[in-house]
């Protein structure tokens, strides 16, 4: 049994279920109070990465670039909703699928545009491209910062929802919003902010990737689909339920992806398991929300008192 | 002249299937034959988005995953072809069966679901397709698979030959308008068109309405993969590529700016969707830019698609005797 | 002893900590009509539900014609000869009455996976659903579209539906909510003539309507059945009153 490799896996699987649960909060929570299904939400994503580059590229300092992109994401996504999202909440989800289809060939091209048509890398500080020992383990410093930050923005977010008074009216709109209008909140300042809130977050986790990764053009388009599993299998509306199904998700599809084949081995000869197993690996987390919509359609985590 | 279409939506409809039909011989008369290529492929799409419309703008299922279809039907094809099976009737019942397969245990647990949660899920079932055959070293992956030849329908039908795979595609499109008019007008289609307005009313007058709409998914995911077979045959390269949720997203595009819940309104929308990518791809490389505002205008301010627009030259929707 | 067709038996049905439905006990003999009234909220619209397979009841028991139907599906009592009509009326308002009903005639004919014959083809389907229409007084307006005839001709449009199903019985939810006078008299014929050869249970807010068309009322109150009894019998009953009009009145 490979030790540093389980070791190593398994923070693959926090860190990938942490950046999950930054994309999948705002999503549960604009889904889960404005009733809006934002398909662009990934292309915060990746303007997150794309603004904290450019800074990093310009003042070297990361934290900078953090900094910077955060209030840059914010404002993107409050010029989305108060422009365009708004206008379309009491439509067809059908319709919000179009448009925000349509803001993700708008947002890809304006990045095209702006940025050229490579990605860019953004490069770390010293500090933080080595490694730290704790105890027997080695572990890379920047991944733990990622699962570090993840970890406290949960727990920023949980504070904010669970004892805060717009946390209070958060949790109120996403189970009954014509209730939070009744009370004469003024529930488009409301969807504003969660909705500029949501985009910041996504915007953040494409920061944290993308040192790894590079910042590329649609990097942000196919793991929003993995958000929408995770938003489905946590419960509409319930950011408790994102964090848990994030972090399941997270887990399952990193150690799947290196144990599977070993362990479909042990039951069928290689050549077999060593095909089978990848195809699997990128099923498996459908198949858990197929699983969830059959016996709980609801999620797992759903809001209180949801409709 | 009492058998001409009164109105003038038909009349147009009418014309445009003779220009198609008489398309190879405009094309090398202008001495542009590399429109036929274009056309083609329209059509091949049309036929998708012909299936599309079944479930979405007849039965108000959206599906952001058919494009799935697309590429079980393109590998049917492909797949095979890799092992030097050429002969077209497996390529066909593979797409069919495998695509039939496919809907019916993803659209059994689709439909229980509705609104959102049927756009989504659609979406990852789709997701799903694309990483297997992602994930498929051996026929290609990320880079695609080359296909060396064409379906073979020995002794019957040649696909060789832009023009006479053009009207095979002819035929083929016809054929689905012609099904589908006649689907949609049979007692079947009145209960799926029925379950889109009103569901809860269809229920209570006796139909199980879930079962109905499973058969109406199953029956579209076949034809679509129908085109996906097309495909393969026509173009020589595919890849997972035509699998991901914005080729489904596209399609659904396609439906929208023809007309949703028409009967031409897929053909006029493929056409136009593809006449316009080539035009404007060729003005800019951010052509996506300008899709997207397209897009996005379309549905904030332009309802109703080309068939809206060209019924407004129509009488008004009248009370029918 | 006539049959009863209809008989609920202890049904309950909660809703958080309030019993919308508090164990009903009703049953409705064949070939009559049965009314139910109530005071508002007294969960009438609870109790269509339940009998209708919009909800499952909590506990208690619903038998059709000797079955118990309770874990039916809508659909399945439709075909089993139980129809309703909507309070809100809800029809397929694109398209015309016609078809409409043809739908109706279709839902509890045979299967509907017939995907080549065009329906308006179908004489017998045409026929039956022209038999309905023409019941309600609709006949002569087949061709129009559902969405564009007055509020009053959609709830006889609602009733020709229902008919069309050919039930052994009727569940009519409010069938004269909104209606003006002439209408509302003109609705009341037609369910006066139905009398006898179909059993209805019938909800409604309309005294005058209720006191000449049903033979037996049940009043609910807060989810109970408080009283059920003949015409006459029940208009005399002093909880009734109470129950409608507050103390007081008694």
């Amino acid at each position: 049994m490979d030790w540093n490799l389980l070791i190593s896996q398994l923070m693959n699987g926090l860190q990938l279920g942490l950046l999950l649960f930054l994309l999948a909060s705002g999503l549960t929570l604009i889904f889960g109070i404005m009733d809006f299904i934002n398909l662009s939400h990934g292309s915060f994503y990746m303007i997150g990465a794309y603004f904290c580059g450019t800074v990093v590229a310009y003042t070297g300092s990361f934290v900078l670039g953090v900094l910077i992109g955060l209030v840059g994401v914010f404002i993107v996504g409050a010029l989305v909703e108060w422009f365009i999202a708004r206008k379309l909440y009491r439509e067809d989800h059908l319709d919000h699928v179009l448009v925000t289809f349509g803001l993700i060939l708008i947002f890809d091209t304006l990045v095209h545009l702006l940025w050229g048509a490579s990605g860019i890398a953004i490069p770390l500080p010293d500090v933080l491209n080595g490694q730290i020992t704790l105890g027997n383990l080695v572990v890379p410093t920047y991944r733990l910062l990622i699962i570090v930050a993840g970890l406290l923005v949960a727990a920023i977010l949980y504070i904010l929802v669970a004892k805060t008074r717009l946390g209070m009216l958060i949790r109120a709109g996403a189970s009954n919003r014509t209730m939070v209008e009744a009370l004469g909140i003024n529930i488009n300042r409301l969807f504003l902010f969660v909705f500029a809130l949501g985009a910041a977050m996504a915007g953040l986790a494409g920061m944290l990737i993308a040192p790894i990764t590079e910042a590329s053009i649609g990097m942000g388009n196919d793991i929003i689909i993995v958000a929408f599993v995770v938003v489905i299998i946590g419960g509409i509306g319930s950011v408790k339920g994102a964090f848990y199904a994030a972090m399941i998700l997270g887990l399952i599809d990193t150690l799947s992806r290196s144990y599977l084949d070993a362990l479909l081995g042990l039951a069928m000869p290689s050549e077999y398991s060593e095909t089978a197993a990848p195809a699997l690996s990128a099923m498996l987390i459908y198949i858990l929300m197929a699983a969830v919509l059959a016996f709980r359609p609801q999620g797992l985590f759903p809001p209180a008192g949801a409709k | 002249m009492s058998w001409l279409p009164a109105n003038w939506s038909t009349r147009i409809y009418a014309l445009l299937l003779l220009v198609l039909a008489l398309a190879p011989f405009i094309f090398t008369w202008i001495g542009q034959p590399f429109y036929l290529d274009l056309l083609s492929r329209a059509l091949i799409l049309a036929i998708a988005v012909i299936s599309l419309n079944l479930i979405l703008g007849f039965g108000g299922m959206v599906s952001l995953g058919h494009a799935a279809y697309i590429g079980i039907g393109a590998y049917s094809v492909g797949i095979p072809s890799y092992y030097d099976y050429y002969n077209g009737w497996l390529h066909l019942a593979l797409a069919l069966t495998v695509s039939a397969v496919f809907a019916l245990v993803t659209g059994a647990i689709s439909l229980r679901t509705r609104g959102v949660y049927f756009i989504m899920i659609t979406m990852a079932f789709s997701q799903m397709v694309y990483f297997t055959f992602l994930s498929l070293e051996e026929y290609g992956a990320d880079d695609g698979l080359v296909i060396y030849s064409r379906s073979e329908f020995p002794e019957f039908i040649s696909m060789e030959g832009a023009t006479g795979l053009y009207y095979w595609i002819f035929a083929l499109l016809l054929a689905s308008l012609y099904f589908v008019h006649r689907l949609v007008h049979a007692r079947f289609g009145r209960v799926i068109v029925g379950s889109k307005y009103n569901e809860q009313r269809m229920q209570a007058l006796g139909f199980n309405t879930y079962r109905y709409r499973l058969v109406c998914y199953v029956i579209s995911a076949m034809m679509c993969s129908l085109a996906g077979m097309l495909l393969g045959n026509f173009t020589s390269f595919i890849s997972p590529d035509m699998i991901g949720w914005a080729r489904s997203g596209e399609l659904i595009f396609m439906v929208i700016i023809g007309g949703v819940g028409t009967l031409f309104g897929p053909l006029v929308g493929t056409i136009a969707f593809v006449v316009l990518e080539e035009a404007l791809s060729a003005i800019t490389i951010y052509w996506h830019l300008i899709f997207g505002i397209m897009l996005v205008a379309l549905v904030l301010y332009g309802k109703g698609g080309i068939h809206g627009w060209l019924s407004l030259l129509d009488r008004k929707e009248e009370d029918r005797g | 002893m006539a049959d009863h067709l209809l008989r609920v038996t202890s049904l309950h049905k909660h809703f958080g900590g309030i019993a919308a439905t508090d164990d009903v006990n009703l049953s409705v003999e064949q070939g009559r009509i049965h009314a139910i009234i109530g005071p508002n909220g007294a969960g009438k619209t609870t109790l269509i539900a339940q009998l209708s397979g919009q909800i499952r009841p909590d506990s208690g028991d619903i038998e059709f014609g000797g079955h118990s139907i309770v874990n039916y599906s809508t659909a399945r009592r439709a075909r089993a000869g139980l129809a309703r009509s909507f309070q809100i009326t809800s029809v397929v308002m694109p398209m015309t009455l016609l078809e409409n009903v043809m739908l109706a005639v279709q839902g509890t004919g045979s299967h509907s996976f017939r995907f080549w014959a065009p329906v308006k083809h179908d004489t017998a389907l045409k026929d039956a659903a022209m038999a309905s229409l023409a019941e309600v007084g609709l006949d002569d307006r087949a061709g129009r579209i559902a969405a564009n005839v007055s509020h009053g001709e959609q709830r006889q449009l609602e009733v020709a539906m229902a008919l069309a199903m050919k039930p052994r019985m009727l569940l009519l939810d409010e069938p004269m909510a909104g209606m003006g006078k002439e209408e509302g008299s003109a609705m009341v014929e037609i369910l006066n003539r139905l009398k006898g050869s179909i059993t209805i249970l019938l909800v409604e807010h309309d005294m005058d309507a209720v006191f000449s068309l049903a033979d037996r009322l049940s009043v609910l109150v807060n989810g109970h059945i408080i009283a059920t009894d003949s015409v006459e019998n029940i208009r005399g009953n002093n909880e009734v009153q109470r129950a409608y009009l507050g103390d007081g009145y008694a």
